[in-house]
């Protein structure tokens, strides 16, 4: 299968990969060694709690849709690394990666999974809506880009409230032909706000390549200009370059309320959901091309060896126990009770919810 | 008591809710510098400044999904739509993202939004901007929807409508912002899902909202004057939350019910209400239940048609007389 062309494209995924170029950056330069270890960890965790649902769907226990984040764990690890008090962070529905960044436990994301009480949501959202308000985690949004404007209010949120902080706002590839992203650009551009539009060009919207969904391909990122805003392309197998020149685009927004857009290239090594049995458009050898050779864990996991920050038996041992939680991930999912008939028709309104001497309406609001 | 107009009194509302909380901040287009495309602002942002009062770009999906956003943080966004028509291009905002949040987060999050804007047929400006989404939006759960008919209650609703932690939707009339009525000055809500018997009388109930309240108003007079008939209209102000019990307690001493509304009959409003009567009180009734929608067409252009088209007092009381037979 032909791919796009690409005309805005990092320096640094034209070269094989190597050594980052981005370790000495102050960013990463002022990471201590446990820091390090820790955004390697962080990375491991979602790679395993993700191939753990693989065996949870098959054994029936996940409905729906399962949009797994392998292959672009670099994305959530190196933005949300970066991430202070007042900045928030919205996705769509591959969601999972990002879940566990702002420090969502893999019990509550499991749980969720299978629909079961203790979920984050309840059992109420599923895979593709995850939330976690006190971590500033403003969903897992199934809706194609329908993310982008509520996004850009929360950038415009924390500037009414004279906070400074941003929004990183996350879509895939596929999403920036929606209307919805077009407008989110134009408010954003036009209002001087703090969001960061944050395109993971896993190079597929579900079996569609962006040669045969996109006008002028290859120019995802480039856009923003048409609305006079920065934009930034980065190669998204190296968590070090991600947080490097995700950090420009933090202090855009942090010093000057700024907006940008950045493209961050990646690629999944699964089906776009696990309904994908991925054998129409993209070539067997195209994903192992990846996995062996711009796989960001392993990269990472070089990386840090080769700074001797980490050896490959802490690695393993980080490995190993990220399985562990999985597992007892899992456990805790399958040992949690469903919500009752009575919790379908609670969570709808935050006024019946919290019926007080204050509420003043009346009335009926759930119908029979 | 003032007398004013129900443009003035949802303005009063505004700009009294702009007073007391910091984080009420009004959006839409021509909001602010314009004064309004229907003058409901008029006044505001010369009042309250640019970080109050919002003039947008024509951007409903873009500019309804940032006040969802915003309003996910404790911002208390009013959002105008120059005609709820428009809201067709920001509906999966609207539907998806505010009326779902709250559920899909397992009650972590809500939207304290209010969109408001003209929801009404009858202005001579065809199909694309006569619809009236109430029924529409009122059935997803999650939503509340609000549809005043006069200026105490457009005023009281919508204050109501700011303070709710909920998002509200409220559905006003191009046609009535010029109707007057007491309106008071002080601070008073009037509470979602509490319906208003505007009128009281005993061989025949007719449940409205919005200008159909106002249209079966004059149909009530011409019934009483004309055919001796006592009419009791009841106006439920509050599409969701529905006050049940109002409309059931007006059956129950009428025993005949008609029911008008400006939408078109499939799945209108109407069609709740008259389950819910012959589920709830079915014993009670003497007649089948009539109902007068707006004729089942996309809005004519024509204006001698289209008045017509959506219920009059002529219509009302043609099918008022039919229940009484
Ligand atoms: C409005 C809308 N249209 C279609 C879909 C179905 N759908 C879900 S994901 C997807 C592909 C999106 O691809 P992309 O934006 O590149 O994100 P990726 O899956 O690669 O992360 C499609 C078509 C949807 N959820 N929403
Ligand atoms: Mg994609």
């Amino acid at each position: 299968m032909a791919k796009p062309a690409v005309l805005t494209h990092p320096e640094s995924l034209k070269r094989p990969a190597g050594p980052s170029e981005y370790a000495k950056d102050p960013v990463n330069a002022k990471m201590t060694k446990a820091e390090k270890v820790e955004l390697y960890t962080k990375m491991a965790r979602i790679r395993h709690f993700e191939q753990r649902c693989i065996r949870v769907y098959q054994q029936g226990k996940i409905g729906g849709f399962l949009h797994l984040y392998v292959g672009q764990e670099a994305v959530a690890a190196g933005t949300i690394s970066l991430l202070g008090k007042h900045d928030h962070v919205i996705t769509g529905y591959r969601d999972h990666g990002h879940a566990l960044m702002v420090g969502m436990g893999m019990n509550e994301c499991m749980a969720e999974l299978t629909g079961k009480v203790t979920g984050c949501s309840k059992g109420k959202g599923g895979s593709m809506h995850y939330f976690a308000p006190d971590k500033n985690f403003w969903g897992g949004h199934g809706i194609v880009g329908g993310q982008a404007p509520l996004g850009t209010g929360l950038a415009y949120a924390v500037k009414y409230l004279g906070r400074k902080g941003s929004c990183l706002c996350y879509m895939g590839d596929g999403a920036v032909n929606q209307g919805a992203v077009h407008e989110a650009y134009n408010l954003a551009a036009l209002w001087d706000l703090p969001v960061i539009f944050v395109i993971e060009n896993n190079g597929y919207s579900m079996g569609t390549s962006q040669e045969r969904s996109t006008a002028h391909p290859g120019c995802l990122a480039k856009r923003a200009e048409g609305y006079g805003m920065a934009w930034d392309v980065v190669n998204g197998h190296d968590v070090y370059e991600v947080r490097a020149r995700t950090a420009v685009a933090l202090k855009r927004a942090h010093e000057e309320s700024k907006p940008t857009v950045l493209e961050i290239f990646t690629y999944r090594y699964y089906g776009h959901s696990m309904a994908d049995p991925d054998k129409t458009y993209r070539d067997k050898e195209e994903i192992k091309e990846y996995r062996e050779q711009k796989d960001p864990v392993l990269l990472f996991e070089k990386e840090l060896i080769a700074e001797k920050t980490l050896t490959p038996e802490k690695a393993k041992a980080i490995n190993e126990a990220a399985m562990e939680e999985a597992d007892a991930a899992a456990k805790f999912a399958d040992e949690s009770p469903d919500p009752t008939l009575a919790d379908v028709t609670k969570d709808i309104y935050w006024e019946e919810d919290n019926r007080g001497p204050d509420t003043s309406s009346r009335g009926t609001i759930i119908f029979e | 008591m003032a007398v004013m107009t129900y443009r003035e009194a949802l303005r009063a509302a505004m700009r009294e809710e702009l007073r007391r909380d910091e984080n009420v901040v009004l959006m839409g287009e021509e909001v602010a510098q314009f004064n309004g495309a229907y003058k409901v602002t008029e006044g505001l942002l010369k009042e309250f400044g640019p970080k109050r009062v919002v003039d947008t770009p024509i951007s409903e999906a873009g500019f309804i999904g940032l006040g969802i956003g915003a309003s996910m943080l404790g911002i208390r966004p009013v959002m105008e739509l120059m005609f709820w028509s428009f809201s067709y291009v920001a509906f999966d905002q609207i539907v998806n993202n505010a009326g779902n949040i709250r559920y899909m987060s397992g009650g972590l999050i809500n939207c304290p939004i209010v969109i408001r804007g003209p929801a009404n047929g009858g202005t001579n400006v065809g199909a694309t901007h006569s619809h009236t989404p109430e029924a529409i939006l009122a059935s997803h759960p999650g939503i509340k929807v609000v549809c005043p008919a006069t200026p105490y209650d457009a005023k009281g609703l919508m204050k109501a409508a700011i303070r709710d932690n909920d998002p509200v939707y409220v559905m006003e009339n191009t046609i009535l912002y010029n109707d007057k009525g007491e309106v008071p000055e002080d601070d008073y809500v009037v509470p979602l899902g509490v319906a208003d018997v505007k009128r009281q009388g005993e061989d025949l109930t007719i449940v409205a909202h919005g200008r159909a309240v106002i249209t079966s108003l004059k149909a009530a007079e011409i019934l009483e004057a004309e055919h001796g008939v006592s009419v009791e209209v009841v106006d439920l102000r509050s599409i969701r939350p529905l006050d049940e019990e109002t409309v059931l307690a007006s059956v129950r001493k009428t025993h005949r019910v008609l029911l008008v509304e400006e939408n078109k009959p499939f799945c209108g409003v109407d069609a709740q209400i008259a389950y819910l009567i012959q589920s709830r009180a079915f014993d009670e009734l003497d007649a089948p239940i009539h109902r007068v929608s707006s004729v089942d067409a996309p809005q004519i252009y024509c204006k001698r048609l289209e008045d017509q088209q959506i219920p009059n007092p002529a219509r009302v009381v043609a099918e008022a007389l039919k229940v009484l037979a």
